[in-house]
């Protein structure tokens, strides 16, 4: 009975931390399968966390943190799809440049707006999104067998974990069976010939962009609004990059994007739990091992050795009408 | 869009564009200091002040800007081969490693002119090996260097915690670093030169050697990328990989031998911080250097010429943030992050968004000097 609780436990919070970087790698997805390149999912998670903190302090609301979050995100992947869609301008260098100016200025708006450091203040309950509980959650809990892992694991996280894991056979729907979702992937493969039909590679790279900034917007709610309660500096400690991690490992497909991610999160809430105590067999490994383990996996799933990676083939470059 | 990008005058194209892409980053800047709610003006006097307008600050100056020659130095000369090295972060921060490893061994026995040419090739060294694994993934089995370079930043931070926390720190300590140098790993500071000028610079200030080799280096990259049939190489390939392939140059080994340069640059960065100022090695001693190495290429335009004012431009911004945050409290060092992020979005991806509108005065001027047979398609 002990191990089956501190399995669920350990569970519990990999869920816990999985959505922000299942919601980012969402993110990702669209916009790559489009042919745009993003790290700068980092930056604009972080703006959306600072926005949706920001906004759901001043108005005591959750749902306007929210609205405001997805606003500064979509706001910041508009920037992106500024430069490396309109200017054409290279699309590393511009995600790069989010990143920063999202560190930046969520630091030296927070002290300024709020003066605590870089924080906003700690949210009230209405403020945040609180744990939903399923029906008969709490009759069930004594049932054998369903009854824990249906009330402890399933049951009483946030609505936005719900909507993340919804978002992922959602984002299969869109990707492969509706005609956006189709023309999204011709965008990302072969624009040329998306052009040729009729159809403005620019606008449906912006479009992708734009689920991308609602996405991130999400993530970073999630992470200040439910995770948390307010905004702290750099709170998301490189998760846009293990995000970004994710959807190479999941050769950017949206069912093993959430695999991925399960996986990742698993690894992470693994770590925090064994901190320093050992392990049966491999005797005890060292904290930080655990934390590079998610990047370690991607570079040799990148160098080809466990199945290969190949990523959307227009990916990264700008697309030039033929003259 | 499907007007070509016409030939401007080099001056215009060098000289005017980059001016105006920087100019438009630092009014936005304003405008964020003007929404915190502070004189913008005002703050760009206390910055230049705080940064050159003493000995003491100008050494301070001087010190953050060797850091950016060398990481701007590492991402330019990847730059010229069509390579983003955006891993001069964890490249410099494991060189560190080869640092403390000579200068532990030998701090104690042998004088400083001796160390430190040792301690130049371990961190070299230590930095090139951590780009090679990138590299070779790159060219042999395509994996894109942006992302191979990002998680072996990651991976870099991880091993340098578990080395510093477990293997280097002393016995008895708490702190997660190594020992304090002794003579031996110490590097002469420079603050008696600016003293030569009848500037008053403190012992403390940490302008040192480093400063004198990162010069040294960024003379060296020009010799090596323009003088050099390896730098003919490396810029053909990033020019048209197609162009150079048909020319027999070996794909593999041009990226390779790029990123071992590049990489020993941003490796020797790590001179600076703990031989010339910290004497030890601590945790997190980069700290975002490698980062701004890009935005420092990027305003240099990838020449050593560039590079050298980027870099003090942007140790002005640090050692004159940090003089900064003391007059207005409402304003820290991060400013500096967002100039970076502003100075990265528009003289890098932003580059080409004012040029349509200056050729068409230049045109309205001259047509000829804009040359207005122009060059089709410059697709990639």
């Amino acid at each position: 009975m002990e191990f089956i609780d501190a399995l669920i436990n350990i569970l519990n919070s990999t869920i816990r931390v999985s959505v922000p970087l299942l919601l980012a790698c969402l993110a990702g997805l669209y916009s790559e399968r489009a042919g745009v390149f993003d790290i700068g999912l980092e930056g604009k998670m972080l703006a959306g966390a600072f926005a949706g903190a920001a906004a759901a302090a001043v108005f005591a609301s959750a749902w306007i943190g929210l609205l405001i979050a997805v606003l500064v995100s979509v706001g910041m992947a508009l920037v992106h799809g500024f430069a490396s869609i309109t200017h054409r301008g290279n699309q590393i260098v511009s995600g790069v440049a989010i990143n920063f100016i999202a560190a930046g200025s969520t630091i030296i708006l927070g002290q300024a707006w709020f003066q605590q450091g870089g924080r906003t203040p700690s949210l009230p309950p209405e403020g945040r999104f609180g744990a939903v509980n399923l029906p008969f959650a709490d009759a069930l809990r004594d049932v054998p067998v369903v009854g824990q892992p249906y009330s402890g694991l399933l049951s009483g996280h946030s609505l936005l974990t719900y909507v993340a894991f919804l978002a992922v056979p959602f984002t299969w729907w869109v990707l492969f069976r509706t005609r956006f979702g189709l023309r999204l992937r011709a965008v990302g493969e072969n624009p040329a010939a998306v052009d040729t039909a009729g159809i403005s590679v620019a606008w449906l790279r912006y479009r992708a962009v734009i689920c991308t900034g609602i996405l991130t917007g999400l993530a970073g709610s999630y992470m200040a609004l439910a995770q948390n309660a307010g905004f702290v500096k750099d709170m998301t400690a490189g998760r846009g990059y293990i995000a970004l991690a994710a959807l190479i490992f999941a050769k950017w497909k949206p069912v093993p994007a959430m695999f991925a991610c399960l996986l990742f999160g698993f690894l992470d809430a693994l770590s925090i739990r064994l901190q320093g105590s050992p392990l049966p067999i491999i005797g005890k490994v060292p904290v930080q091992l655990m934390q590079a383990l998610p990047y370690i996996l991607t570079v040799i799933l990148l160098a080809g050795f466990i199945g290969k990676a190949i990523p959307p083939r227009a990916g990264g470059v700008p697309y030039v009408k033929e003259r | 869009m499907s007007t070509p990008y016409a030939k401007l005058p080099a001056w215009a194209d060098y000289g005017l564009i980059p001016l105006i892409n920087l100019l438009v980053a630092f009014v936005v800047a304003g405008l964020v200091v003007l929404l915190v709610g502070e004189n913008p003006l005002r703050a760009a006097v206390i910055l230049v002040e705080g940064a050159f307008g003493s000995g003491q600050g100008l050494a301070y100056t001087l010190f953050y800007a060797t850091n950016f020659i060398f990481t701007g130095l590492a991402v330019a000369v990847a730059f010229h081969c069509g390579l983003f090295n955006i891993g001069g972060e964890g490249q410099a921060y494991i060189a560190g490693l080869g640092i403390a490893i000579v200068v532990l061994a030998f701090d104690s026995t042998l004088p400083w002119w001796v160390v430190f040419p040792m301690a130049i090739i371990a961190s070299a060294l230590f930095g090139a090996l951590w780009a090679l694994i990138p590299a070779y993934l790159q060219a042999k089995r395509g994996s894109h260097i942006v992302i191979t370079t990002i998680m072996f930043n990651f991976i870099a931070a991880s091993v340098m915690v578990y080395m510093l926390v477990n293997v280097l720190k002393p016995a008895g300590s708490m702190a997660p670093q190594t020992r304090q140098f002794v003579e031996g790993g110490q590097l002469p500071k420079l603050g008696w030169l600016l003293a030569e000028f009848g500037l008053t610079v403190r012992p403390s200030a940490p302008l040192n050697v480093s400063f004198l080799l990162a010069l040294v280096m960024a003379f060296l990259v020009w010799v090596l990328i323009w003088r050099t049939k390896l730098g003919y190489e490396i810029r053909t390939f990033g020019f048209s990989s197609k162009a150079a392939r048909y020319a027999g140059i070996s794909e593999t080994r041009i990226i390779i031998v790029t990123m071992l340069i590049s990489g020993a640059l941003a490796g020797m960065m790590a001179l600076n911080p703990i031989m010339g100022d910290q004497h030890n090695v601590p945790l997190d001693f980069v700290s975002g250097a490698g980062f701004v190495g890009i935005a420092v290429a990027l305003m240099g335009r990838s020449h050593p010429a560039g590079i050298v004012p980027a870099a003090v431009l942007f140790g002005m911004l640090y050692q004159g943030g940090a003089e900064l945050a003391f007059e207005m409290p409402n304003i820290s060092r991060d400013m500096i992050v967002i100039i970076q992020g502003l100075v990265i979005l528009f003289a890098g991806a932003l580059e080409h968004m004012f040029r349509p509108a200056i050729q068409g005065i230049f045109a309205s001027f001259s047509p000829r000097s804009v040359g207005i047979t122009a060059t089709k398609g410059e697709r990639a």
